[in-house]
């Protein structure tokens, strides 16, 4: 099969490494479910501060790929894996790797909000307690500072001792994104994170998205073409656990180089 | 990737399928008759019939009106299916191909328009060789460049481009034998400068059609090659 992935020895459309470091590097990455393949010798980088959408059929392996980039899948005796996977160039499963501290720096993002029962300001507050003893207005100051970045402060500023599930599914999708903020992440992965939500809510996750490349790399993972085209600044399209074509958004949108690609997104039958 | 005529045919919703069959369909009766606009326009200073190019002035709403019905549906396809790849390049090739047919059609009624005057000023035939040749040259190229888009053809997308420099050399020659008509005759200044606006007007029509041509290309490559230079043309798109 032919793999479409942007190298710096190519030029033109293709993404050009040399001009974004990667934050995180797949290498022959494979994964297994028992005797069941779920991803087969895949390779790629995610550009850091970028958002880089990873989309495909229900079964081609975009969530099991996402769960593999902070070990998700530890817990599951029956995955096997090969290849490698690396953060900023460590390799994750490494054993100097302590997988806490993985999944601090990559955070990660459910389709369906899942909000700690309890207040506002505590569930952005709870990473943060995690690691260890920090003065209140230090606390004070770092759950202010994710629900800004998170677009929430202005809805949740003066009712931070409520409960997180009197909010909105937008607005705990936010609150969730707050609480993964406030441990500083590098990358944050996404799963479908507004597919539970009304448009409107979709379209301030995606705007939020969009602000957050600043300063995180984003991987997102969406069934929803137009979202992925909205907010991606790279995507890679997966199909049967194979990684099919990868590129610029703007170029797997209007141009892609490959025909199962192209029936994919413009939904043609195979 | 480069994409074959049945492509549009092949999606799971047969209801996508029929509205872009049918843009390509409301696309093609406009270039037929923007075809025959630019056919009778000319027959009617060749043979003197001003009441044919009466109705090819008339004619010239019903084309406008093809444009407007066009651009409605290739609205509402963009709307409602936010089509993407392939689909986007046949939606926006589409409209840019119908605004070019709507001017090409604006250049047979100033043909026509120029053919009344003439007739009814008995001018003569003085140039009616070149648009002659100039005309059957354009109206080819219309016709493959129509041909061309329905079967999404961009090796004859190609040829057109090149045909539309050799249109270009011709109009450049006849501009100037008209003019040394002008200068030999100044009597023959008025009937002599409504040729060249015909003439004007046909090679305008090559122009519309090479757009047509560069458009097949967008559509079948992702191309865009409207401002490369005809010399770079085989390498850039053999390429592709």
């Amino acid at each position: 099969m032919t793999v479409m992935q942007h190298t710096p020895s190519t030029s033109g459309a293709l993404i050009d490494f040399s001009a974004h470091a990667s934050s995180l590097e797949v290498r022959d990455f494979a994964l297994r479910y028992g005797d069941k393949p779920a991803l087969s010798n895949l390779t790629l980088r995610v550009p850091r501060h970028r958002v880089t959408a990873f989309i495909g059929p229900s079964g081609c392996g975009k969530s099991t790929l996402l769960r593999a980039l902070n070990r998700l899948h530890d817990l599951n005796e029956s995955v096997s894996r090969e290849g490698s996977i690396h953060l900023e160039g460590q390799d994750i499963h490494a054993p100097e790797m302590m997988v806490a501290e993985l999944r601090r720096r990559v955070g990660m993002v459910f389709q369906v909000p899942n909000p700690f029962p309890m207040s506002i300001y505590d569930n952005v507050a709870f990473g943060l307690r995690l690691q260890g003893r920090m003065p209140k207005r230090r606390v004070d100051d770092v759950v202010e500072w994710a629900l800004r970045s998170a677009a929430l402060w202005d809805e949740v500023k003066d009712r931070l001792r409520a409960s997180a599930w009197s909010l909105s599914g937008g607005q705990q999708q936010r609150l969730v994104i707050a609480r993964t903020l406030a441990v500083g992440p590098e990358v944050l992965l996404l799963d479908e994170p507004a597919s539970a939500l009304d448009p409107i809510s979709s379209l301030k996750v995606e705007e939020l998205i969009r602000n957050l490349k600043s300063t995180l790399t984003l991987v997102l993972v969406t069934h929803n073409m137009q979202q992925a085209a909205r907010v991606s600044d790279y995507t890679a399209f997966l199909q049967d656990g194979e990684l099919v074509e990868y590129g610029p958004t703007d170029t797997l949108f209007t141009n892609p180089r490959l025909a199962r690609t192209e029936n994919y997104i413009t939904g043609r039958m195979a | 990737m480069d994409i074959t005529s049945d492509i549009h045919s092949q999606h799971i919703s047969r209801q996508f399928n029929h509205e872009l069959e049918e843009l390509k369909t409301h696309l093609m009766a406009m270039g037929g008759l923007v075809e025959k606009q630019v056919q009778d326009a000319v027959n009617s200073l060749l043979d003197a019939d001003s009441s044919l190019a009466e109705r090819v002035v008339d004619n010239d709403r019903a084309v406008n009106d093809m444009q407007i019905k066009i651009d409605d549906e290739c609205t509402r396809v963009l709307a409602r299916r936010q089509p993407a790849a392939s689909d986007l390049r046949l939606v926006l090739a589409v409209i840019r191909a119908a605004s070019d047919l709507e001017r090409i059609g604006d250049e047979a009624s100033k043909i026509a328009r120029n053919a009344i005057e003439l007739i009814e000023n008995d001018s003569g035939s003085r140039g009616f060789v070149e648009v002659r040749i100039i005309s059957e040259h354009v109206r080819r190229m219309m016709r493959d460049s129509l041909t061309s888009f329905a079967r999404f053809d961009t090796d004859l997308a190609l040829q057109i481009v090149e045909e539309d420099q050799k249109v270009d050399s011709e109009y450049q020659s006849a501009m100037r034998s008209l003019m040394t008509f002008m200068m030999e005759d100044a009597r023959s200044i008025s009937p002599v400068l409504g040729i060249m606006w015909i003439l004007r007007a046909l090679e305008r029509v090559g122009d519309h059609a090479n757009n047509l041509a560069e458009y097949v290309v967008y559509l079948v490559k992702g191309l865009d090659i409207r401002h490369t230079n005809p010399d770079d043309l085989d390498e850039e798109v053999g390429d592709r």
